[in-house]
């Protein structure tokens, strides 16, 4: 009896050793969608070549990477994300929090997690307000970090960027001084701030806006709103589209050999499913993205060739959990400690070269916006092949093009 | 700009009304609210996707399969779910709204949240009136015009429209004639779910198959057929041509307002409800209850 209560206690304490030894990152997303897939693929990455390479060094102890699946739901339900955040804190004890994806929901999970002191490190919502945060009350939301997408007005930087050099290509190749802008944005609340700046600035940026178009971001067809582009005379199609509306577009401006050109944000092309989701009609469709075969960073090709191995298909933007974990891993070492009031400074004062950008934080602990750090990359869909082409300087860069007229 | 309301919104009426119809017949009928309509619509584009792109079986066999696979799970689910509380009109709307939520979340796990895409049966486009029109849309329309003189030739050719229009003339009075009502009901709901079936594989293509792919023309829908009159498949139809037109015109009107088109409809229809409660066209058969 004496030595079954001994084994059993050695056991015990065993597994709490074992527990120790650990470091346990909870991986958020919504797991039955493209997005959270993403995290979770990326999260596993980074964890395979944490643990295998012996761990995180802390203060000289290795401690292993341990993840926690944590299915936020958040597509359908912001109370389930915010439930998914206590489950994984009180009941997993996760040490870190990694990922989300909608602003919405983000917001309301930033909330639980500050509640508790835990790191949050954002790899998904682009939303100013979580950066706000941290500026207006810095004791609560210090230990939010944004990873990645850059927050929603860096966002419009990169877009008005990519926008001047298409709209370079049409004067050049079209001799139209002025090209015409039409712009097709989903009624969201993400959407307002760029479609303002949009009509302010486009005319000093020699473009004429003929209109805006503003369909459901669920929006099943669009063809009533195309057409009305189509009289119009736009050249280009400015779409600022997250929803699945964005399949949509794609694939009716192709059905009816649209000449105008689609580019914008436009999240669902730019996952390697959008081709087959619109039936390969998406021809020229064109969006800011993370990831391509180019060299962002001397990491970028690696990850990118080994993801794809690993998993199938390209990367989007919410596989920056990966990004996200090694940096973690910098922090944690050079803090010698997992505590995350001791972690907050190492990681407002680090630059970390990830995969998708050299990554530095501001004073709202969101990436610091620019060419060499963080400003993501523009893509087109040709022939079935999501190109890259911005910026132009990035080694691996393609050529942009137009459909014939 | 008045060609393009025209034919758009000709051509999303014609959608709409192959999903109307369907919902119309079974409510004027059984007196069933099939909440789940729109669902079986969902169930027959994922099975038109699966048996088309993941099993390359060609459109036709694959269409075949979809609406019958779809029709056959339709009339389990009425003996399973409907028939036992079809005394009970709220009863019968919950166990609907289960049944799609129970669809919604199959697909889910089976497929993903992931959007899907279905090739075009008809490639290509026509220009009419200036207008660009792929043979797709056109393809919904002859469908919508095939299914519409179909029903009314069950409806009103054979022995079972006889049936049909009895029972939803007067229940008791066709269950005392010797009529198995039950029977009748259940042909009706496989009717019905055909043609949402017929639906979903015609009009997935142009559209984006998903889990929640089912909430929004249901929605639509619901304003068509208490705008045309409960249970009138005229009513269906002329309410689908209406809603097309109007979410046309909204768009054009107001383009900053385009996400609108689906509220306008509605105002609309509530609208019409406050000037004639039982809809444009309420159903002869049913004013003798």
């Amino acid at each position: 009896m004496l030595r079954s209560i001994v084994v059993a206690l050695a056991g015990t304490l065993l597994a709490a050793g074992a527990h120790a030894q650990t470091i346990k990152i909870a991986i958020l997303g919504p797991m039955a969608f493209v997005q959270g897939e993403n995290h979770w693929a990326g999260a596993e990455m980074a964890r395979d070549q944490i643990n295998k390479a012996g761990g995180i060094d802390v203060g000289g102890r290795k401690m292993m990477i341990e993840l926690v699946r944590g299915d936020t739901n958040e597509m359908q339900s912001v109370s389930d994300a915010t439930n998914t955040v206590e489950r994984v804190v009180t009941r997993d004890k996760a040490d870190f929090l990694i990922g989300g994806f909608r602003s919405e929901a983000v917001l309301a999970m930033q909330e639980v997690a500050m509640d508790y002191k835990k790191i949050f490190l954002g790899a998904g919502a682009a939303h100013s307000k979580l950066g706000i945060n941290v500026e207006q009350n810095y004791d609560r939301y210090k230990y939010w970090f944004r990873v990645t997408p850059p927050k929603d007005v860096d966002l419009v930087r990169t877009t008005f960027a990519v926008l001047a050099t298409v709209a370079d290509q049409i004067r050049k190749q079209l001799g139209k001084p002025s090209p015409k802008v039409a712009i097709l944005a989903e009624k969201a609340v993400w959407v307002e701030g760029i479609v303002a700046a949009s009509q302010k600035n486009l005319p000093a940026m020699k473009m004429e806006v003929v209109g805006l178009w503003q369909p459901s971001a669920v929006a099943t067809d669009v063809t009533a709103e195309l057409a009305a582009i189509d009289r119009a005379g736009a050249d280009i199609v400015f779409t600022l589209l997250s929803g699945p509306v964005g399949i949509v577009v794609g694939r009716q401006m192709g059905e009816r050999n649209m000449k105008a050109i689609a580019f914008g944000i436009n999240v669902e092309a730019q996952k390697d499913e959008f081709w087959q989701a619109a039936a390969g009609k998406a021809n020229y469709v064109s969006t800011l993205d993370t990831y391509a075969e180019v060299q962002m960073t001397p990491k970028t090709l690696e990850f990118v060739r080994a993801f794809k191995e690993r998993f199938g298909k390209a990367p989007t933007y919410n596989a920056g959990t990966h990004d996200a974990i090694q940096l973690l891993k910098t922090a944690i070492e050079q803090a010698g400690t997992t505590d995350a009031d001791k972690l907050v400074p190492v990681l407002e004062k680090l630059s970390f070269v990830g995969a998708a950008g050299v990554i530095e934080f501001d004073k709202r602990h969101d990436p610091v916006w620019g060419l060499g750090k963080s400003t993501g990359i523009a893509v087109q869909w040709q022939d079935g092949k999501k190109v890259p082409f911005w910026p132009p300087q990035v080694p691996g860069m393609q050529s942009f093009k137009m459909p014939a007229r | 700009m008045l060609q393009d309301i025209l034919v758009t919104g000709l051509v999303n009426g014609g959608v709409y009304a192959l999903l109307a119809i369907g919902f119309s017949l079974i409510f004027g009928v059984a007196r069933i609210v099939n909440i789940a309509h729109t669902a079986f619509y969902m169930l027959a584009a994922y099975c038109f996707y699966a048996l088309l792109v993941k099993a390359n079986l060609g459109f036709v066999l694959s269409a075949v399969i979809a609406v019958g696979a779809v029709t056959l799970v339709s009339v389990v689910c009425y003996r399973l779910v409907i028939e036992p509380v079809r005394e009970h009109e709220a009863a019968v709307l919950i166990a609907t709204i289960a049944l799609a939520l129970i669809f919604q979340e199959l697909m889910l796990l089976t497929f993903g949240g992931h959007y899907l895409g279905i090739p075009s049966t008809l490639e290509g486009m026509v220009r009419i009136l200036g207008v660009s029109i792929p043979y797709q849309r056109l393809l919904i329309l002859v469908v919508a015009a095939a299914a519409l003189t179909l029903v009314w030739f069950v409806l009103y050719r054979t022995r079972l429209g006889l049936a049909i229009r009895a029972t939803a003339n007067d229940l008791e009075v066709a269950n005392l004639m010797g009529m198995n009502v039950n029977r009748v009901a259940m042909a009706t709901v496989a009717i019905s779910v055909a043609l949402a079936a017929v639906a979903g594989v015609v009009v997935a293509p142009v559209f984006v198959v998903d889990p929640f792919m089912w909430l929004a023309p249901l929605v639509t829908m619901l304003a068509i057929v208490v705008l045309g009159g409960l249970g009138s498949l005229k009513g269906s139809l002329i309410g689908a041509l209406i809603i097309g037109y109007v979410e046309a015109i909204t768009v054009f009107a107001l383009p900053a307002g385009a996400y609108l088109k689906g509220a306008v409809a509605l105002l609309i229809m509530v609208a019409v409800l406050l000037a004639r409660p039982e809809g444009l066209f309420g159903v002869a058969f049913e004013e003798e209850r």
